[in-house]
C-alpha cells in the first residue's frame, strides 16, 4: 500500500491503538525547558514515579533567561527559581542539562538540530508549540502540554489521535529578497491560523527541496501558526549532510544502518492525503503582517484588506486593526516603527543573521529604532563572530545580545513597551505577545533589516 | 493531576464572542513562572481584564457581575497559539468546567481534556443562538450532558449533539487521566522500546 512520509514515521511508533480513542505513540526524543516542565516533575513526585528513559530527554534553559549579563545571577526571582528547579530536576533524574552559561545553551529548537538530537524518522516532542521546527529533518515533531510532558517522562509515550494528512506543494523558484519566512507567512495568510487544524502537513516541491536546512526549519516552525500540529519535509542529501558528524548522530556502522532507514522516508508516488494544496513559488513576495494573528499577513507592497460586511469575523478583524492602530486600505510601506527584533526559534539561526547583515552592511541603524539582535544559541553566536558578521553589525551601530527566546514572548526583560511597534522575525503577533500593549509586525530577517536602517517599513528589495 | 468528574453541567454562561482568542490572551507569558499549578485563575485574560495599574477594566465580561457561570462561550478558533497547558489550567482554576466554541485549536483542546475542562464544539449557527440568548437573558441556563453528548438550552427546547471520542469521554466521566493508563501498560512500552531504531 502506498503511504505518506507521515504514515511511515507515525505508524512505526504506535505502541497500541485504542478503539475510538487515541494511539499510544512512542517518543524517541523529548526536549524540556524551564517553563512547561516543573509541574510535570511535581506530578512524578506525587505519583512516586521515576523518569523511564532519562537518556531520551534533553533539558535547556531558554524561555525566561536574560539576554545580557548571563554570567551574573538572574535578577528576576521567579525566573531564577524556575531555572534552579529545572537544574535540580535534571540532576535528580539523570537528564542532560544545558543551563544558562553552558556552551551548548540556546533555544531548544535551535540546539536540538545543532547537536544532532534531531534526526529523521524520529518522534520528537517538547512542551512548546514550535517543536514543529524539527519536522524539517523528516521527523514527526509537535508541541505538547505539561500533562503530556509528565506522560513522556514517566512512560516515554503520549496519547494522541492520528492527525489527518495535508500536503502543501510549492513549485517554481523564489524571487530575489523572498525568504523561507515569506513562504510560511504566505501560506498562513492563504490558509488562516485555523486552516490546517487537525492536520499534519508535509511540505513538498521545488521550493522546499531548494531550501537550506535553516530555511526548512523556519517553514516547519511556523506550521503551528496555520493550526497544524506539525509540518515535515522528507529528508534528502542536504539533511544527511547537515546532521552528519554531529554529537548525537550515529557514527560508523550505526550511521550506515540509520541511513538505510532514513532513505526510505518519503511519500510513495500514489499515496493519498486528506487534503492537497498547491501554490506557485513565483507569486510569493516579501511578506508583512498588519494584525494580531499570523494569518493577517500580506505582500509588503499590498494594502491592508478592506472588509465590508458586519459579521462577527469583521468585528474581530476591526478589533485587531484597532489594537495595531491601522486602518483598512492603508499601505504598510513607510509606517514608522520603534523596535526591531531579530531572533527566536523561527529566525535566530546563522542564515538569518547573514540575511540581516546583507542589508545593513554599509548603512547605519536608524536613530528612532531600538534593535535587539538575539542569536538562537552560542553556536550561532560563535558563527556570527567567526564570519565577521559581528563586525558588520557593530560598524552599523547594532549590538549583539546573548542567546535565548527573548522578546519573542517577553518572559524576560526584553519587553516591547506599550503602544510601540516592533518588526519581529519571531512567530506570533498576538496582542501583548512581546510585552503588554506591544504591537508586533512579523517579517523576515531581510524586512527586519530594511526597517532597522530606514526606521520605517521598507521593501528590502529596494536596498539590494 | 486528578480533576472532578464531569457528567452533566447545568449553568449560566459567560460570553466572549471574539474569534481567534489565543493562549497569550488566555494567560500572558509573564504569568508562566510558577513551579506549581496554583492561582492561575487570577490571571485568566489578565490584559483584557485589568489595566496596567491592576484596576479592573469595567467593560470586560469577566468584570461584569451580570454574567456568571461555569461555561465559557468563545468565538471561532478558540485557544490558538502556544502549547502552554497553563491556559487550560487558568480556565479550570477560574471555575469554568466547559468551553463552548464553533472551533478549537488542537493543542488547547487536548490540554483541556487532560485537565478536566470539557471542550464542546458546536455549529456556527448554534453558537450564534447561544450568544444571542445570553445577551437576551444573562441567566439563561445551558445543559451540557456528557453521557448523551448533548448541549441544550432547555428554556428554548433547543439542542445539538457534540463529538468526543469514547476513551476521552470515559476519562472525563470518571476523572481518570492518561498517565495512569500509560503507567499501567509500562511493560508493553518497554518491550516496544527494545525494537525502536533511534
Amino acid at each position: 500500500m502506498s503511504t505518506t512520509l507521515f504514515d511511515k514515521v507515525w505508524d512505526s511508533h504506535v505502541v497500541s491503538k485504542i478503539s475510538n480513542g487515541p494511539d499510544v505513540l512512542f517518543i524517541d526524543r523529548h526536549m524540556i525547558h524551564e517553563v512547561t516542565s516543573p509541574v510535570a516533575f511535581l506530578g512524578l513526585k506525587n505519583r512516586g514515579v521515576k523518569v523511564l528513559y532519562p537518556e531520551k530527554t534533553f533539558a535547556t534553559a531558554d524561555h525566561n533567561t536574560p539576554t545580557i549579563n548571563q554570567h551574573l545571577p538572574v535578577l528576576d526571582k521567579l525566573s531564577a527559581n524556575q531555572l534552579k528547579v529545572l537544574e535540580e530536576n535534571s540532576e535528580e533524574h539523570g537528564i542532560l542539562y544545558w543551563g544558562l552559561g553552558h556552551e551548548k545553551n540556546g533555544i531548544v529548537h535551535v540546539v536540538g538540530p545543532e547537536y544532532g538530537i534531531t534526526q529523521p524518522g524520529a518522534t520528537i516532542v517538547c512542551g512548546d508549540s514550535h517543536t514543529s521546527t524539527h519536522g524539517a529533518f523528516g521527523a514527526i515533531a509537535f508541541g505538547i502540554g505539561t500533562s503530556e510532558v509528565e506522560m513522556v517522562l514517566s512512560t516515554q509515550c503520549v496519547m494522541q489521535p492520528k492527525p489527518k494528512k495535508m500536503r502543501i506543494t510549492i513549485n517554481g523558484s523564489l524571487g530575489k529578497g523572498v525568504s523561507p519566512k515569506d513562504v510560511a507567512l504566505y501560506i498562513i495568510s492563504k490558509l488562516s491560523t485555523a486552516g490546517a487544524t487537525g492536520y499534519f502537513v508535509e511540505y513538498y516541491g521545488e521550493v522546499f527541496s531548494q531550501m537550506s536546512m535553516e530555511g526548512r526549519m523556519t517553514v516547519c516552525n511556523l506550521s503551528i501558526e496555520m493550526g497544524a500540529r506539525g509540518g515535515m519535509i522528507a529528508p534528502d542529501d542536504k539533511t544527511f549532510e547537515y546532521i552528519k558528524e554531529k554529537e548525537f548522530t550515529p557514527k560508523g556502522d550505526k550511521w550506515d544502518r540509520a541511513m538505510e532507514y532514513w532513505k526510505t522516508l518519503k511519500t510513495d508516488p500514489n499515496a493519498v492525503f486528506d487534503k492537497e494544496i498547491s501554490f506557485d513559488g513565483c507569486s510569493i513576495t516579501p511578506m508583512i503582517t498588519y494584525g494580531t494573528n499570523p494569518g493577517m499577513g500580506m505582500g509588503i507592497l499590498n494594502d491592508i484588506p478592506k472588509v465590508d460586511d458586519q459579521n462577527s469575523a469583521s468585528k474581530s478583524y476591526f478589533k485587531s486593526l484597532n489594537y495595531m492602530n491601522y486602518d483598512e486600505g492603508e499601505s504598510m510601506l513607510g509606517k514608522k516603527i520603534d523596535f526591531v527584533f531579530l531572533g527566536s526559534c523561527t529566525n535566530g539561526r546563522i542564515e538569518d543573521f547573514r540575511d540581516f547583515a546583507k542589508i545593513i552592511k554599509g548603512r547605519k541603524k536608524a536613530n528612532n529604532v531600538t534593535a535587539w539582535l538575539v542569536p538562537g544559541s552560542h553556536q550561532v553566536e560563535k558563527a556570527i563572530i567567526d564570519e565577521g558578521i559581528l563586525a558588520t553589525l557593530t560598524e552599523s551601530g547594532f549590538e549583539l545580545r546573548e542567546p535565548g527566546c527573548s522578546a519573542c514572548l517577553a518572559m524576560n526583560d526584553d519587553k516591547i513597551p506599550k503602544g510601540k511597534y516592533a518588526v519581529s522575525t519571531s512567530n506570533r503577533n498576538f496582542e501583548g505577545r512581546q510585552g503588554p500593549g506591544s504591537r508586533t509586525i512579523l517579517a523576515s530577517p531581510l524586512v527586519a533589516a530594511a526597517a532597522a536602517v530606514t526606521g520605517v517599513i521598507t521593501d528590502p528589495r529596494t536596498l539590494f | 493531576m486528578a480533576y472532578d468528574k464531569f457528567k452533566i453541567l447545568k449553568s449560566s454562561c459567560i460570553p466572549l464572542p471574539i474569534e481567534n482568542i489565543d493562549t497569550d490572551q488566555i494567560i500572558p507569558a509573564r504569568f508562566l513562572k510558577a513551579i506549581e499549578r496554583k492561582g492561575f485563575g487570577d490571571n485568566l485574560f489578565r490584559d483584557w481584564r485589568y489595566n496596567s495599574d491592576n484596576s479592573p477594566i469595567k467593560d470586560f465580561v469577566l468584570n461584569n457581575p451580570i454574567y456568571n457561570g461555569k461555561i465559557l462561550v468563545g468565538g471561532k478558533n478558540f485557544g490558538s497559539g502556544s502549547s502552554r497547558e497553563h491556559a487550560a489550567w487558568s480556565v479550570y482554576d477560574y471555575g469554568f468546567r466547559c468551553v463552548i466554541s464553533s472551533f478549537f485549536a488542537d493543542i488547547f483542546r487536548a490540554n483541556c481534556l487532560n485537565v478536566g475542562v470539557l471542550p464542546v464544539q458546536v455549529s456556527p449557527s448554534f453558537l450564534n443562538i447561544i450568544f444571542e440568548n445570553i445577551y437576551k437573558n444573562p441567566n439563561i441556563q445551558l445543559n451540557v450532558d456528557l453521557p448523551n453528548q448533548l448541549v441544550s438550552i432547555p428554556d428554548l427546547k433547543l439542542s445539538e449533539s457534540f463529538n468526543i471520542n469514547d476513551y476521552k469521554k470515559n476519562n472525563m466521566l470518571n476523572g481518570y487521566d492518561d498517565i495512569d493508563y500509560l503507567i499501567n501498560m509500562k511493560e508493553t512500552i518497554t518491550e516496544f522500546a527494545k525494537n525502536t531504531p533511534l
